[in-house]
């Protein structure tokens, strides 16, 4: 089910696993992160790129789209969240 | 996969707790002999009825806390276990249903991921099913728990062993990480058990060796390394053997609140252990004045109560002076240093009393409600 490493690359197409719950905490007014016994805030990059996670896009679409948005070289933006899901994944959090 | 919270926005939740345990009843079928139940168990005749639940968790949800730990006793002993988690889901909390499994069918278990229950924590004793039924004073637990990963794993919910460590499972660590492997689970908890309550009175016949947790830490290390991305893994060891303290529900009255089976609001799930707190009720109060006001939560908040070595500590803000249960047990005084600090002049006595004990051997008393014995000297 579970027993081998998702290792993230330009073809990946990540999302949040189904119990990994990315919610706006009103009251605080910031972008949570809800897993099993952890409560993460990750940054605003983080959440953008994100938002982006729906399973369907790749890594390079999201890092194009995002390059767009942002007017940012678009191999910078695609090593960058590479690194940030590869991240997130190696806790448990990404599937694709 | 985005949801939106709807709480008011409200500045109480700057300063509000991000975590609820909630203790539904102390009532369950194990026995386990370090159960982290106070020793004066509270009676299922005093228990908080499905409509307090049910409004505890609006007002949690309105004071902005994130997620709740169901949890007891065994909490899937309450009947009404269905209608107390839906409330939790209403009010945007993510869920935690912590459980022995041994009382669970997979009907009820599927009800439950139905209503919206994001994830199950299963409790392990042991890899070896004589040994694990011998520790929690229950035959056949084992097998049953076996058949219960499965049936979280089959409905998709998320699934966290839990194997509290002490001195009977020490030396199968690395059979309980295959273990949660084999069994599909993406966590898995291996902390060694903390001495209060139950495991306080039976420190002699649990408490493992120096070398034996050193060397759990070693085996922990490289099997995080070979299971990245496949199984996380969280491992405590005991105060006994620490260098510094553990930053105790991430300081009193600032993350977290426990709430009892019947009601008692407090700032850790061993503060009753501390003669002279007094608990506010929530049949009696909103969880957010309890939060804010109860003098239990007041008295040790912060840091400005700590006396030295803690007041010139450069760590006073990170760890807040360790565990003030564990400072209330060894010196008298809850505001005092927690003695698991190589800096509190008690240290030596605590790291004494493991070596010593490490090499006793005991009886267990087990937990349940007609257990006495005459506390240890």
């Amino acid at each position: 089910m579970n027993s081998q490493r998702l290792i993230i690359d330009r073809d990946t197409t990540p999302a949040l696993k189904s119990f990994v719950k990315l919610r706006h905490d009103k009251g605080r007014d910031r972008w949570i992160i809800l897993a099993p016994e952890r409560i993460l805030t990750p940054d605003e990059t983080a959440v953008e790129v994100l938002k982006l996670c729906d399973g369907k896009d790749s890594v390079g679409n999201i890092a194009g789209s995002l390059a767009k948005t942002y007017n940012a070289p678009v191999d910078v933006i695609e090593k960058d969240i590479t690194t940030m899901l590869q991240d997130l994944s190696d806790q448990g959090y990404i599937t694709s | 996969m985005i949801e939106a919270q709807d709480n008011n926005a409200d500045a109480i939740c700057a300063v509000a707790p991000m975590g609820l345990l909630a203790e539904l009843t102390h009532r369950c079928p194990l026995q386990c002999p370090y159960c982290s139940n106070p020793m004066e168990l509270e009676r299922s005749s005093g228990e908080l009825s499905t409509q307090d639940w049910v409004r505890v968790f609006q007002e949690a949800g309105d004071l902005g806390i994130l997620q709740v730990h169901l949890s007891g006793g065994e909490p899937t002993v309450r009947k009404d276990l269905e209608e107390i988690t839906q409330a939790a889901v209403d009010a945007g909390i993510y869920t935690n249903l912590i459980t022995a499994g041994v009382l669970l069918n997979k009907d009820r278990l599927a009800g439950l991921r139905d209503i919206g229950l994001d994830h199950v924590q299963l409790s392990v004793q042991h890899v070896d099913a004589k040994l694990a039924d011998k520790i929690a004073g229950f035959k056949g637990g084992y097998s049953k728990k076996v058949e219960v990963a499965k049936w979280v794993k089959e409905l998709g919910l998320p699934l966290t062993l839990n194997s509290p460590m002490h001195r009977h499972n020490v030396e199968y660590l690395e059979e309980i990480i295959e273990f949660a492997v084999k069994l599909g689970a993406e966590r898995l908890e291996v902390a060694h058990i903390q001495y209060y309550g139950w495991a306080f009175e039976n420190r002699n016949s649990l408490i493992p060796t120096k070398d034996q947790v050193y060397r759990n830490a070693d085996i922990v290390d490289e099997a995080r390394e070979r299971l990245k991305g496949v199984l996380s893994i969280d491992f405590v060891v005991p105060d006994y053997y620490a260098v510094r303290p553990k930053p105790c529900m991430g300081g009193w009255g600032s993350q977290f609140v426990t709430i009892s089976p019947t009601g008692k609001v407090l700032p850790c799930h061993a503060a009753a252990s501390i003669k002279g707190l007094e608990f506010d009720n929530v049949k009696d109060k909103h969880l957010r004045d309890i939060w804010l006001h109860s003098s239990a939560f007041e008295k040790y908040r912060g840091t400005d109560y700590l006396p030295d070595p803690c007041k010139s500590c450069e760590f006073k803000e990170v760890d807040f002076g360790g565990c003030r249960c564990q400072a209330f047990m060894f010196t008298g005084d809850a505001a005092n240093t927690d003695p698991a600090c190589a800096k509190s002049v008690h240290h030596k006595d605590l790291l004494a009393i493991a070596e010593r004990e490490s090499k006793e051997e005991s009886e267990f008393l087990y937990r349940k409600f007609t257990s006495q014995r005459e506390p240890a000297e």
